[in-house]
């Protein structure tokens, strides 16, 4: 499959006149695959970090399927989830959990990887629903992926169909959990896993017209 | 408006086929392909009914041919029209129709929709081979009825063992009334 135009080798004309060549694969983004995070130096240091990082949950607000509906009386006063330090981030540079919501259907698994990929890390997955651990009612369907594991590394599942914004909430607290114990470590398994990861997305993504890492 | 008028005003026009009245405010006519464009032009302008409500298909994989339904809108009558118009399906390969992206714009959407889920081909309908859902779809077009999607989702996807398929009648009467027998009595 071809790159994308806008990622070709080209030349471009700049504002003041000069000519100059624009590789964007070099020069826009990172060659380099995502490498392991070490932890901190002392165990007492990484269980503060972790601590830190368990209490202020960002997610980036991107939903993939019809879950996201479950989300707005999450973040609004009916329930508001900001009170345990989780909120909603426009983008994936400022937020560290990604909820892929309901569905994943391959083309939007495209823009998940993309999304999660540009996260900073540590960064955490939860899959909402019954759909991203077995495809759900979508198990039969040409176009949706059946187990979001293969493809990203999903710290916490959360069932139901959809599951309450109740539901969510304990999941929070349960990925909390997970972090402060030192488990949240989807980002580390990722760059450990990445060409499993990779050829998992490649096998089903036939258009692949990105970068390998979309950092 | 009765609909039945407008058909046997219609009839004196166009060759028309057979009208199925589905309720007072909407009714169907089947026509052939060619006389479509004068029918539907007639309707938009003479008949008010302006807007293109949907255009869709329907597989008739045992007679080899296509469905499409062109459903029209009389909005200040408060009425519905749709057209049939039976088409040839190639067992494999795209279909042909005209293209009506001149009458309604809008139009130009649904057709590619139609060339990318059922292979039916509009020539001259702008972008029309551009994808329009699917994104590097390599196999027959998925809404064709000699499409297996359980078996190109069993190829193209890991599933999860362990899944189990229950009837629900069943399972939700064992789940809440264990001690009721099969047969309904306790």
């Amino acid at each position: 499959m071809s790159m994308k135009p806008e990622l070709m080798k080209r030349m471009v004309k700049g504002p003041d006149g000069v000519e100059f060549e624009v590789e964007p694969l070099r020069d826009y983004y990172c060659e380099a695959p995502p490498t392991v995070m070490p932890a901190a130096y002392s165990k007492i240091v990484e269980d503060l970090f972790n601590w830190a990082r368990a209490e202020s949950l960002w997610i980036l607000g991107f939903g993939t399927g019809c879950g996201a509906i479950e989300m707005r009386p999450l973040m609004t006063p009916r329930f508001d989830a900001y009170r345990y330090g989780i909120q909603w981030r426009p983008t994936p540079r400022q937020a560290n959990l990604l909820v892929i919501s309901g569905y994943l259907s391959v083309k939007t698994l495209k823009r998940a990887i993309r999304a999660y990929e540009q996260m900073q890390s540590p960064k955490y997955v939860v899959g909402l629903g019954s759909c991203t651990i077995n495809g759900g009612m979508y198990w039969d369907s040409y176009n949706t992926i059946k187990r979001l594991d293969d493809y990203l590394p999903v710290d916490l599942y959360i069932t139901g169909c959809m599951p309450r914004p109740e539901a969510l909430l304990a999941g929070f607290a349960d990925l909390k959990k997970l972090i402060k114990a030192g488990q949240g470590e989807g980002a580390n398994k990722y760059a450990e896993n990445f060409a499993w990861y990779k050829a998992n997305q490649k096998q089903v993504i036939h258009d692949w017209d990105m970068p390998d890492y979309n950092w | 408006m009765n609909l039945s008028d407008l058909y046997y005003r219609l009839k004196a026009l166009f060759p028309l086929g057979e009208l199925t009245e589905q309720r007072p405010a909407l009714a169907f006519i089947t026509l052939p392909a060619e006389f479509l464009r004068p029918t539907l032009l007639h309707l938009r302008d003479r008949e008010g009914f302006t807007h293109l409500v949907l255009l869709t298909a329907v597989d008739w994989i045992e007679e080899g041919r296509f469905q499409l339904t062109y459903l029209l809108s009389n909005r200040t009558q408060a009425c519905d029209i749709g057209l049939r118009v039976m088409i040839k399906r190639p067992a494999s390969g795209l279909a042909t129709m005209d293209s009506i992206h001149d009458v309604w714009p809008t139009a130009a959407t649904y057709q590619r929709e139609l060339r990318e889920m059922f292979g039916i081909d509009f020539p001259g309908s702008p972008r029309i081979e551009e994808e329009f859902i699917l994104e590097g779809w390599n196999d027959i077009p998925p809404y064709r009825r000699d499409f297996d999607t359980l078996k190109y989702a069993n190829a193209s996807f890991n599933q999860r063992p362990g899944r189990e398929t229950r009837d629900p009648a069943t399972h939700m009467k064992q789940q809440m009334y264990p001690d009721m027998n099969p047969g309904g009595t306790t």
